[in-house]
């Protein structure tokens, strides 16, 4: 581990540097594995969070309360520690940049690490394809990424960022906080300028499957709807 | 709402075992025959031991037990899998 920074208060950003390295699509994960001094094992999946700089990848870690692995990456990991990892992993939920669809993505909480490598991907290879991105999040400080959203979505044919808040909202949002509704997703998808958007979903398991259900029910083809879910609720 | 992911957290324990990536490969159920993307599989159980269960019918499709003499793999539930080599994304 070279470098650890946090997001927000609970999710960090840790940086990896790996013997070997050949590169990743966004949207792989890494399978992290812990061993305790007696043996015990802990294997978790970890999106890559950016494109690889050489052998150094980045993932993020959102704290859970309770949670095993994530409290040891977030709060005890120190640089120097050596981890297990293996990767990349996963050929599914990924974007291929060749692709000229139109992308929604939808991020609930953590959801948004993956979603956030196809961004960095389509900046760094300097692509137009149109992109929207919904996060949903309890806070205006539960942003992951939010500085470099805002300032990719302030640049010319840079994606459209929209936050939606559960619990708190920043006092210029007019959307009262919820969970997410319907209409939330009309609109993400009416921005994508009327072609057809392949759909990538990721957070915990029940807001993947509420969010699949609104977008189905928003006429989107389940072909065209890809999903992963961290597990949880 | 129970705690299941999906087939791509099987990407990491398949990969002790087939060469080829195997969250694309298309599975199809024993039980209904419904043909489906591994990565869609609904996938319960912490580590070690994952069940993959059919998205239409919910019956097991594949397990795979990871110990510490090695891995278990269970495919009784699936009547093929087939990796296709379009479906993979070619790594740049
Ligand atoms: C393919 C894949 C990619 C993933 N990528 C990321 C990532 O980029 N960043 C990240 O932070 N996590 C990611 N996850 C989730 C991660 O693998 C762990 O499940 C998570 O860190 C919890 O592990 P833990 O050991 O801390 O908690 P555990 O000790 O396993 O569980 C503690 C408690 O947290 C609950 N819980 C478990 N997962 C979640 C969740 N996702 N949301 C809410 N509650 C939960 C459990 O029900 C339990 O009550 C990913 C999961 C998968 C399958
Ligand atoms: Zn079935």
């Amino acid at each position: 581990m070279t470098g650890s920074r946090a997001e927000t208060a609970t999710a960090h950003t840790l940086s990896l540097r790996v013997d070997e390295w050949s590169g990743h699509l966004p949207g792989q994960h890494v399978d992290v594995r812990l061993t305790a001094p007696d043996g015990y094992q802990a294997v978790r999946s970890y999106s890559l969070a950016a494109p690889a700089d050489d052998c150094v990848i980045e993932i993020t870690v959102q704290r859970l309360p309770g949670g095993e692995v994530s409290a040891f990456l977030t709060d005890i990991a120190m640089i120097g520690d050596e981890l297990e990892v293996r990767g990349p992993l996963g050929n599914w939920f990924v974007w291929d940049q060749d692709d000229p669809s139109p992308v929604l993505l939808v991020a609930g909480g953590s959801g948004v690490v993956p979603l956030m490598s196809m961004i960095r991907a389509r900046d760094e290879a300097d692509i137009q394809t149109p992109f929207h991105l919904i996060h949903s999040v309890r806070t205006p400080q539960d942003r992951i990424y939010g500085d470099e959203l805002t300032r990719l979505a302030a640049q010319a044919g840079g994606p459209s960022v929209t936050w939606l808040y559960t619990r708190t909202a920043p006092p210029t949002e007019t959307r009262p906080p919820g969970r997410l509704r319907q209409n939330d997703l009309d609109d993400g998808s009416s921005r994508t300028s009327g072609a057809t958007p392949t759909c990538f979903i990721c957070g915990p398991t029940g807001f993947v499957e509420e969010a699949a259900n609104h977008l189905l029910a928003a006429g989107h083809h389940a072909d065209r709807i890809r999903t992963e879910r961290f597990g949880g609720r | 709402m129970s705690e299941h992911r999906d087939g791509n957290a099987l990407a990491g324990p398949l990969a002790d075992i087939f060469t080829a990536e195997a969250t694309t490969a298309q599975v199809r159920c024993r039980a209904c025959g419904l043909s489906t993307t591994l990565a869609q599989l609904v996938v319960y159980g912490p580590e070690p031991g994952l069940v993959g269960r059919c998205p239409g019918c919910t019956e097991y499709v594949i397990r795979v037990a990871t110990t510490p003499s090695g891995t278990w793999l269970d495919l009784g539930g699936a009547t093929s899998f087939h990796f296709t080599s379009t479906v993979d994304v070619p790594i740049r």
